[in-house]
């Protein structure tokens, strides 16, 4: 389980995050959703550790963010993968290089052991045989999916996606959403999504918790939030009631 | 008017000193992950290609015509009172102690150490540095450590090219172009320059290496805003790493002689 406790978090002087207090639970899709700029992916960085909070603690299962040393900050996040809003490949990497990357860095295996997963982490993302290509050859849609492909590489318990349908077309959105709920399904991994597409956020959440103005102003299963009477989630959600 | 004066020069001055801060505290990261496994040779070895290899066709013509001009202006002057045979000596103590070095340093700095900040300025803008933090990967362990050794390997080696090719060319114009005795010219070179005088450069261009390195990783690795900012931090590491190569080389000058 991962639980967010009074944090706090500044950029020069702005507030970004104002004590806010949440918990996704474990084996379940949570997609945080909020306005741009409300600050969800500065909270998916505090979940990871890549951002340190003013004040407040971040715990994963029973590991303190904030307290634990740097060693061990690396060991909690071998069991995360991410996959963000613009993949994030290396492109000085083919793509089976950067889907190998890190199990090269954290297993030691034969290298056909490792080529056969990197073949079967493609397959699962419905990309087989790309293995050459580069990622400046790729679109957008199958960047995201090579770089899935690459957060699950190690098999996560937890994956975070950063916007993971910005910038797609209805019927790769769509795609890109039964990849993420057959993955969950698939691994049963805890997943925390970020996104303002309304509709995608149906489809994939078990839990949402809304961001407002730096504190979760709403949280709960997706029939909660259709019939919140909290003004700020009923506009926010506007589109799809009309 | 004296407020917004004490303001802008105190910001200036913390600038400074939260940006040399930063450098050191980079520093210490890279010496101290330098020591901690997994080493990644293989990393090392293609950093070293980029900084190294492929800077040798421009160090060696620089060091070709920075010979061949020195030649060419110690001639004139030292033929207004007869002291032409002194120019290979000249020549070589010149770019043993000075031009080598700092050529040397100013040319990779300007192929090398832009094409670092450039690249880990795209890194981060894109998340890629972001994404090694999420896979457990130290970035500064995987992406600076490699960065900096090469600087220190490579560039002393490509100095001591630079100086080599250098007094070639002081040769090519003393001798062949304006005709002094080749016996003369050997001797007086031989004579005048002392194996000091190369350890100096090399020690010199040990400092450069890391400056330009450590400076490039330091701009490309805190770089923010986009291309823009690329951009930015690509300028900054340049001019902050030439400023440093010329100012380090008058201070090492007066601390090793």
């Amino acid at each position: 389980m991962i639980r967010l406790v009074d944090v706090h978090k500044s950029f020069r002087r702005n507030p970004v995050l104002r004590g806010l207090n949440l918990t996704i639970p474990t084996g379940r899709t949570t997609v945080i959703i909020g306005g741009s700029g409300s600050g969800k992916s500065v909270l998916l960085k505090h979940i990871i550790g890549l951002l340190q909070p003013d004040s407040g603690e971040i715990w994963i299962d029973e590991e303190e963010l904030t307290r634990i040393r740097e060693k061990d900050l690396y060991r909690v996040r071998k069991r995360f993968g991410m996959l963000f809003q613009e993949g994030a490949l290396f492109d000085s990497m083919s793509v089976g290089h950067n889907v190998a990357f890190p199990i090269l860095e954290h297993r030691r295996l034969p290298f056909t052991d490792v080529q056969k997963l990197v073949a079967e982490k493609l397959e699962l993302v419905g990309l087989p045989g790309i293995e050459d290509k580069l990622p400046s050859e790729l679109s957008g849609g199958m960047r995201k999916r090579v770089a899935l492909a690459r957060a699950i590489a190690l098999d996560p318990d937890i994956l975070l996606f950063d916007e993971p349908t910005t910038g797609l077309d209805p019927i790769m959105t769509a795609a890109i959403d039964h990849l993420i709920i057959n993955t969950q399904q698939r691994f049963q991994m805890t997943c925390v999504v970020i996104s303002h597409d309304i509709q995608s956020v149906f489809r994939i959440a078990h839990h949402i918790a809304m961001l407002y103005e730096g504190r979760i102003v709403e949280e709960g299963v997706p029939e909660v939030f259709r019939q919140s009477r909290n003004e700020i989630v009923r506009n926010f959600l506007s589109p799809l009631c009309q | 008017m004296i407020q917004r004066l004490f303001y802008y020069v105190g910001n200036a001055v913390m600038g400074f000193i939260r940006e040399l801060g930063g450098i050191l505290i980079m520093l210490f990261q890279a010496a101290r992950l330098t020591f901690t496994p997994p080493f990644r040779l293989r990393n090392l070895i293609k950093q070293m290609e980029f900084v190294g290899v492929k800077s040798l066709f421009i160090v060696v013509l620089t060091g070709l015509f920075s010979g061949m001009v020195l030649a060419l202006q110690s001639y004139h002057g030292f033929r207004k009172f007869g002291g032409e045979t002194l120019m290979g000596g000249i020549v070589a103590l010149s770019m043993a102690r000075e031009m080598g070095p700092v050529m040397t340093g100013l040319m990779i700095n300007a192929r090398a150490g832009s094409a670092i900040a450039a690249e880990l300025g795209t890194m981060r803008v894109t998340e890629q540095i972001d994404a090694l933090e999420i896979m457990a990967i130290n970035p500064i362990h995987y992406l600076v450590v490699p960065r900096i050794w090469s600087g220190i390997l490579m560039v002393p080696l490509l100095t001591a090219v630079n100086i080599l090719v250098g007094i070639i060319g002081g040769y090519f114009v003393g001798v062949i172009l304006l005709g002094i005795n080749p016996g003369v010219y050997m001797d007086k070179m031989i004579n005048m320059l002392e194996l000091a005088d190369l350890v100096q450069g090399m020690v010199k261009s040990v400092v450069f290496g890391l400056i330009l390195t450590l400076v490039g990783c330091y701009k490309g690795y805190n770089t923010y805003g986009g291309a823009e900012g690329v951009g930015r931090a690509t300028t900054e590491a340049v001019v902050i790493s030439s400023v440093s190569i010329l100012i380090g080389t008058y201070v090492l000058t007066s601390l090793l002689f």
